[in-house]
């Protein structure tokens, strides 16, 4: 398809948008996989950021920027799964709040 | 000349020889060391007097020992100066203070704290003679400072009994505010003068201000105000009576002879600041009448029998500040003198007398002991009688002359009625104690068993002698150093005669009063009215009463108020506030994950907002 | 006309999101975030990116939120929890990070909209991109294969069985 001029402040608004409703879902939800998955909406939201940053140049940067970035998430989400079953079977729920060994 | 110095070390050596032993030598070293040490100072006074009387009765020496600070333009020196005025201070102090020590080893025979009672009578002989030898107003408050603590330290030597703690508090603090007066004087007399030496203060006052200047009579006035605390007149006068809880030897020798009569030996030392201002001299010879009537009537109407002698004390230097304040300076030294013998006489035979009864003090136990105590009583009459001021008995010749002189100064006939009146009173109350003990029925109290050893019988004769023929003293040594010149004897015409007769006719009053016509006295006084004089007399005029109203409640009732201590608050709130701090900080690391990025995310807000409000 | 599309996407993408991050079933969740991640690859595909949008989909949605299932799964969350999460969902629990979160878009949008740019309007297609790749982000590649190796062993090692005398809530050797 053809693409076309979209006003960049729209993109970026969106971008914004879905970022800090991502932060939002980390800060408010308890549940360890709902966390995960709104890391995952914030790091998707660093995407189309990028993106949209390189459709403003025509340049291929952005692309390959979103692709590390996908990289990334993916071995994050390998390690962060791995974690979290580790963490059930320990804490015998995946509250967040009852891992708080550190605190004090 | 140069055995001056030896007379205040002896005693000194005397103290610090019995703190290093504390208590382990036998008693008789004890004693020997104790009066010993007074009396070798009696004895190393000796050559010195004759060595001054030689020379003439205008000598001073002057044997300066050692520089005590040197800063800038302030340099006080150790120096220990004898003229006239300390030459009889000394002996009184190393005379009397003998006799005292010797009856006190048989006295405070038996008593733990026989060793500890030595020492802190030495040291106080030492603290006054250093006062009296001293050249340099910084000196001489020095022995000032010395003999109050040596005060306190024997007033409270019983001190298992929380009573006599209190009382020698109370004597410390009262004296305190006194000292605390000629303090502040001293600066004046330092920031003004430039020196604190004796006589270079006296002379360059007559140079540099004015007769009756604001300066000088505010100094002379702070001065004044150090000796009535120490000399217990009126303001400060609550702390004597209570004194008494001390062993009888102190209170003949500190509060009867010796520190009480340091403040006459103040004013008498720095007469110049005194003529130099009209003002303090009407407040010397206000403070000395008020005293000096209020003491008597207190004394006429005590039971105890060294309260009596207490407030008979407080009389007669108020007497001698009268005589001060008219003018009669070698007058007031010369009471000075006598009053020292018969009233450490006065209160040796009362020692005795206590002693014998096993501690009773109330005189109205006692009574019909002239026959069974023979030698305290004949103590106690030369005693009385020379309080009495009866003819020819020292006291007859000091008071005497300071009634004639009180007669020859401005308004003098007003001031001689009423010192006549107060002479008057006093003959009554030592009759009234005459008899009352002497005489009379005998009383409850136990005994009498006559303890006494010939060291307390010795004292008692050889006072007796010296209050019998102390008038006859030469007064030529403190007569040249005192602006009146000397006590000139005889005054002619009625006047004297009068002043001679007014003891006698109290005498006689007493005993028609206290012997004879016992049953109407006391029917006579036992009216509501007479009762409650007697009461208000009693209680020394309310003075204690009226201190703790105006000063103790208020000020415990502020130190209640302040029991949190408001000075605290700002240590306590700095605690406080770190202790929340800290709570805040450790509620902060709950180690709960959203909670830390809800603070980054929070942190990012802010930051944000200082950089798009700083863009 | 693409310009129509693109804000469909975004709004699709919008409440895709916000209800993927209130669902009290966890599959569910995942559902709707899987619908987000597809809004947004057309959205890349608008902006001229197809390579990236291809990605998106292939791997974003298709590879991640595919292992989220199978823990999801796994765990059995679901059903059993709902209640649960309701329970955590509770107004005082979302109103202070609601709160926080709109304060930043409030300052982010105001940044955004201080400049303005359009787009290029031009596809760059994955023949650039893979040129990019093999010429100046070589480095890069690298990098992130090693990222994802030392992923492959900790997931590895995290996966493991355990002893059978290990129980609940005691501490690992």
């Amino acid at each position: 398809m053809n693409a076309v001029s979209i006003p960049l402040e729209h993109v970026m608004a969106l971008a914004a948008t879905l970022f800090l409703i991502g932060l939002a879902g980390v800060l408010v939800r308890r549940n360890l996989i709902f966390l995960l998955m709104s890391l995952e909406i914030m790091m998707n939201a660093c995407g189309l950021a990028f993106i949209a940053a390189g459709a403003r140049w025509g340049a291929a940067d952005g692309q390959i920027m979103y692709m590390l970035i996908l990289a990334l998430a993916a071995a994050e989400v390998a390690v962060a799964l791995g974690l979290l079953l580790q963490l059930e079977r320990r804490l015998g729920s995946l509250d967040i709040d009852a891992a708080s060994e550190l605190r004090g | 000349m140069e055995a001056l110095w030896l007379i205040p070390l002896l005693p000194l050596l005397g103290f610090v020889t019995l703190l290093v032993t504390e208590g382990r030598l036998p008693a008789v070293l004890v004693a020997m060391i104790g009066a010993g040490s007074v009396g070798l100072a009696a004895l190393a006074a000796a050559p010195v007097t004759l060595d001054f009387l030689q020379q003439g009765p205008g000598t001073v020496f002057a044997q300066p020992l050692w520089v005590w600070i040197d800063v800038a333009g302030f340099s006080p020196d150790i120096t220990l100066y004898l003229d006239g005025l300390s030459l009889a201070m000394v002996w009184v102090i190393t005379g009397v203070g003998f006799l005292i020590h010797l009856y006190a080893t048989g006295y405070m025979a038996g008593d733990p704290g026989y060793s500890r009672f030595f020492a802190y009578m030495n040291l106080f002989v030492f603290a006054m003679l250093m006062l009296v030898l001293a050249d340099d107003l910084l000196v001489l408050y020095l022995g000032w400072e010395g003999v109050g603590l040596c005060s306190y330290l024997l007033i409270g030597f019983f001190h298992d009994e929380p009573a006599n703690g209190y009382a020698a508090r109370k004597a410390f603090v009262v004296t305190r505010v006194g000292d605390t007066a000629m303090a502040l004087g001293l600066f004046l007399l330092f920031r003004e003068l430039g020196t604190l030496d004796i006589q270079s203060v006296l002379s360059a006052a007559t140079t540099t201000w004015p007769d009756g200047s604001t300066t000088v009579t505010v100094a002379a006035l702070l001065i004044l105000g150090g000796a009535v605390g120490k000399s217990a007149q009126l303001p400060l006068q609550t702390w004597l009576p209570d004194a008494m809880a001390g062993p009888t030897p102190v209170s003949a020798l500190i509060h009867a002879a010796t520190m009480v009569t340091a403040g006459v030996y103040l004013v008498a030392r720095v007469h110049d600041l005194f003529l130099l201002s009209p003002l303090a001299q009407s407040a010397l010879i206000g403070v000395g009448l008020a005293t000096l009537f209020m003491a008597a009537c207190a004394a006429l109407v005590q039971r105890d029998i060294k309260r009596i002698l207490a407030y008979s004390t407080m009389s007669q230097i108020g007497y001698m500040f009268f005589a001060l304040g008219v003018g009669a300076w070698s007058a007031a030294v010369f009471h000075l003198m006598t009053h020292a013998f018969f009233k450490a006489l006065l209160f040796l035979s009362a020692g005795s007398v206590i002693l014998a009864l096993h501690h009773e003090q109330d005189i109205f136990r006692m009574g019909g002991l002239w026959r069974r105590l023979p030698l305290p009583f004949a103590g106690m009459l030369v005693g009385a009688a020379a309080l009495a001021a009866l003819p020819f008995t020292s006291g007859f010749y000091s008071k005497d002359a300071i009634l004639l002189a009180s007669a020859a100064a401005p308004g003098g006939l007003w001031l001689w009625a009423a010192a006549s009146l107060a002479a008057l009173v006093t003959a009554l109350y030592s009759a009234r104690l005459i008899f009352v003990v002497f005489f009379g029925p005998p009383g409850s109290a136990a005994g009498p068993d006559d303890g006494s050893n010939n060291a307390m019988r010795g004292p008692l004769v050889v006072l007796s002698l010296l209050a019998l023929g102390g008038g006859w003293f030469g007064l030529a040594p403190p007569a040249a150093v005192l602006p009146d010149g000397g006590v000139s004897h005889g005054h002619g015409g009625w006047l004297a005669w009068v002043t001679g007769a007014v003891p006698l006719l109290g005498v006689g009053l007493g005993y028609l009063l206290f012997y004879r016509w016992r049953e109407r006295t006391a029917a006579l006084v036992s009216g509501a009215a007479a009762q409650t004089l007697r009461r208000f007399w009693q209680a020394g005029w309310g003075f204690d009463w009226l201190y703790a109203r105006l000063f103790e409640q208020p000020f415990t009732a502020l130190a209640r108020l302040n029991r949190r201590d408001v000075v605290d608050v700002p240590f306590v709130l700095t605690a406080a506030l770190l202790r929340i701090g800290h709570q805040l900080a450790a509620d902060g690391q709950n180690g709960r994950l959203r909670w830390y990025l809800a603070n980054m995310a929070a942190g990012l807000a802010l930051l944000l907002i200082i950089v798009l409000g700083a863009a | 006309m693409e310009l129509i599309l693109f804000y469909v996407a975004g709004t699709v993408a919008l409440i895709a999101t916000v209800l993927a991050v209130t669902r009290s079933n966890a599959a569910h969740g995942l559902i709707y975030l899987i619908v987000s991640l597809l809004a947004v690859a057309v959205i890349f595909f608008v902006l001229g990116a197809p390579f990236a949008a291809a990605l998106e989909v292939v791997i974003y949605a298709g590879a991640i939120m595919v292992l989220f299932v199978f823990v999801v799964m796994m765990l059995n969350l679901g059903q059993r929890r709902a209640a649960a999460e309701r329970a955590w969902l509770a107004p005082r629990n979302w109103i202070g990070p609601s709160l926080l979160a709109l304060v930043l878009l409030l300052e982010l949008t105001y940044i955004i909209f201080t400049s303005s740019a359009v787009s290029a309007g031009q596809v760059v297609g994955p023949k650039e991109v893979g040129l990019a790749l093999f010429g100046p982000y070589l480095l890069a590649v690298e990098l992130a294969a090693l990222l994802l190796l030392a992923a492959l062993v900790g997931a590895y090692h995290l996966g493991r069985r355990y002893m059978p005398s290990r129980r609940r809530g005691e501490e690992t050797p």
